[in-house]
């Protein structure tokens, strides 16, 4: 293909992205914006994986049937939703085989807030009302972003994810409005989720080196700091409905914006956590990977006996 | 059956309902174990679907048998305010995963017993468990196709995956013997046509296991009942609250939370 | 396309799912395994979770032919000025109902 083409495709491309039109894995793209896609979208299926490992801590523990199915629901969903993901980024040409090679050999990065332990039953009301809260309004841009298979994925997980949210916040609700050492655990819970849940909408704007790009090709709708600042917002009356206080003394509603202002964010401890040094990296690498070694003699046999079975037709 | 008027019919009718409940509700706990950790990300999905259909059945007959009680005991009060010797589930159900072929082994074995015995108690005179029974042989029936068609994979596949798959059997085996033995309380809710004969479960079971072992190309072991071989005795005694030293640790981790908090409300 | 399989998540299929007798099957998504059988259990643990489905089909998803974008000029222009297709190319009187 000589440069002019590659010109004439690259300016058609760009209009149908501001024309509004979806992408689909067909149409011509430019290679950033297909390595860009491949990078983000396998991230945020790897994230839906490991972020399996910290609910599932709790699974066996949960203190009700209620509870311990509705739990198990929502930790099947985020396996379900990690494949939705997969699917998605294989439509960009790469194999689910080669991004999960990439998660285990800690070439491919996932959302840092996966790397917190998850330490007291409260933890996972909170993080259904964080976390997914955070996802929630990050996946609902998603839904709207100009890659077809990946929009569709985002909005089918946004369906999904409804439940998430509401059976976090009940037991949130439920614990706040309970003894006082449940109360304090919901407490101690919000106290260390908060500030890694707002680091989950990425560094600031400037600060971000994919953010500018992400945008143009509207893969991303809108900045990592106003996605930060509707989650801040939403957030902030939910706490003050249950009663819980946000570990933020800056918190100030300004009349004039209508938005709530917060304190600053400890970046330092976000890329230190980002790099690895977090407090169980070691520990969620560790048991994916040893869930793919004891799965490998599995996942050969299937392959095997399908073989056999051809062969024997 | 007029809902345990009677104090005796009312007790057995309790004691068999907790072994259904209890099969469930820690079979349901094991394979929940698997998410997250399992061989593919399908059958984390596949395992958790399973478990979830377990668990629902659990809570369902638990909480029918806290009614039947009368003592005002609920699902959860039940599941997780007993002590291990009050749990009359098989020991086959509380022992713990091991590798993929033991729990698909395990989850085959189950799952052609549920479904047989499902099958049966769906035509109960006693509604509600009729009723708990006709879901539940819906349930069983995918359970057992999903277990049924890795147990063919795992037996054909590779040769490792035999080899696990004929462990796995082997293992369990000893373990599949007391689920086809009923005792006074299934013989007594029978004469008092509560439920159907349970009879023709055994046989029905040897005979599609056996269907599913000889296509998986997996030696069926002996009972070994009285064999006399060290260590390879069938065990016995679930039904009365004898278990395996496994089920003490999963009810304190299952128990852990709800019982350190009793007046708690989650 | 046999040594990629043997990396292990198997063959990649398309799932379609129907959400009422009488509906037709439309595209839900893809998933993973090594044959036909594991692929459809795996689809409806997968897409009929939230019991919405009453059918499936799985398909190998290298046995499905897609036009291509280039297509689109020459495939499918043709068909969109045949207006006498539609039902308001033909014009009855006003007062005639049920047509």
């Amino acid at each position: 293909m000589n440069t002019s083409d590659e010109t004439t495709l690259l300016e058609r491309f760009k209009s149908r992205i501001s024309a509004g039109e979806k992408i689909e894995p067909k149409d011509w793209m430019p290679e950033r914006y297909r390595k860009q896609l491949i990078r983000m979208i396998s991230q945020h299926a790897h994230s839906e994986v490991v972020g399996m490992l910290p609910e599932g801590n709790w699974i066996t523990r949960a203190p009700s049937l209620r509870r311990k199915i509705s739990l198990l629901a929502k930790v099947q969903d985020e396996a379900g939703h990690g494949m939705y993901l997969y699917s998605a980024a294989e439509t960009l040409g790469v194999d689910r085989r080669e991004l999960i090679e990439q998660l285990l050999s800690g070439q491919a990065k996932y959302s840092h807030i996966f790397n917190y332990p998850t330490l007291n039953w409260a933890d996972i009301g909170v993080i259904g009302w964080f976390v997914d809260g955070a996802a929630i309004v990050n996946q609902t841009m998603l839904a709207k972003c100009s890659y077809g298979p990946y929009s569709r994925a985002n909005l089918r997980i946004c369906k999904e994810e409804n439940f998430h949210k509401r059976q976090g916040y009940e037991i949130v609700a439920t614990m706040a409005a309970g003894t006082t050492e449940q109360r304090e655990m919901v407490q101690d819970a919000v106290n260390r989720w908060w500030w890694p849940s707002l680091m989950m909408f990425g560094p600031s704007d400037n600060e971000s080196p994919n953010s500018a790009e992400l945008l143009r090709w509207k893969v991303k709708l809108h900045s990592n700091d106003e996605l930060r600042q509707r989650f801040v917002d939403l957030t902030v009356p939910q706490a003050q409905a249950v009663n819980i206080t946000l570990p933020d003394s800056e918190l100030r509603y300004d009349k004039k914006t209508q938005h709530w202002n917060f304190g600053k964010i400890n970046w330092e401890e976000f890329w230190n956590v980002v790099k690895g040094n977090g407090p169980c990296n070691r520990e969620r690498m560790a048991a994916r990977q040893k869930a793919d070694n004891d799965g490998a003699w599995v996942r050969e046999a299937a392959v095997a006996y399908t073989m056999k079975q051809r062969m024997n037709r | 059956m007029k809902n345990g008027s009677d104090h005796g019919t009312k007790n057995v009718l309790v004691e068999f309902l907790l072994r259904l409940g209890d099969d469930r509700l820690i079979l349901g706990h094991r394979l929940s174990e698997w998410c997250g950790h399992a061989p593919i990300l399908e059958e984390d999905i596949a395992l958790a679907n399973i478990a979830l259909d377990l668990l629902g059945q659990a809570s369902a007959i638990l909480h029918l048998a806290g009614d039947v009680e009368g003592k005002n005991r609920t699902e959860d009060d039940l599941a997780y305010f007993r002590e291990a010797t009050q749990f009359k589930n098989l020991q086959l159900v509380e022992q713990p995963n091991g590798d993929f072929a033991f729990t698909i082994a395990r989850l085959f074995f189950f799952s052609t017993f549920n479904n047989l015995l499902c099958d049966v108690l769906q035509k109960s005179s006693y509604e509600t468990l009729a009723g708990i029974a006709a879901k539940g042989f819906k349930e069983s029936s995918y359970h057992l196709r999903h277990s049924k068609e890795w147990m063919l994979r795992l037996g054909g596949g590779t040769e490792e995956s035999h080899r696990r798959m004929q462990n796995a059997v082997n293992e369990l085996w000893r373990f599949t013997g007391e689920m086809l033995v009923f005792d006074e309380v299934e013989t007594e809710l029978q004469r008092l046509n509560t439920i159907p004969d349970l009879s023709t479960i055994a046989s029905q079971w040897s005979g599609a296991a056996a269907a599913v072992l000889t296509e998986a190309t997996i030696i069926i072991p002996f009972r070994q009942k009285d064999s006399g071989q060290a260590g390879n005795h069938a065990v016995s005694g679930s039904r009365h609250g004898f278990h395996s030293e496994y089920l003490g640790h999963l009810l304190a981790e299952m128990q852990i939370l709800a019982r350190s908090y009793p007046d708690a409300k989650w | 396309m046999a040594t990629k399989d043997m990396f292990g998540e198997g063959e990649l299929w398309e799932v379609f799912i129907q959400k009422e007798t009488g509906a037709p099957h439309e595209h839900a998504g893809s998933i993973h395994a090594a044959d036909s059988e594991l692929a459809l259990q795996n689809a409806r643990d997968v897409f009929a979770r939230r019991g919405e489905v009453v059918s499936l089909w799985v398909v190998p998803a290298n046995c499905i032919t897609a036009s291509s974008p280039d297509d689109s000029g020459p495939f499918f222009d043709p068909a969109d000025d045949k207006i006498y297709r539609h039902p308001q190319f033909y014009h009855v009187p006003k007062a005639v109902k049920g047509m």
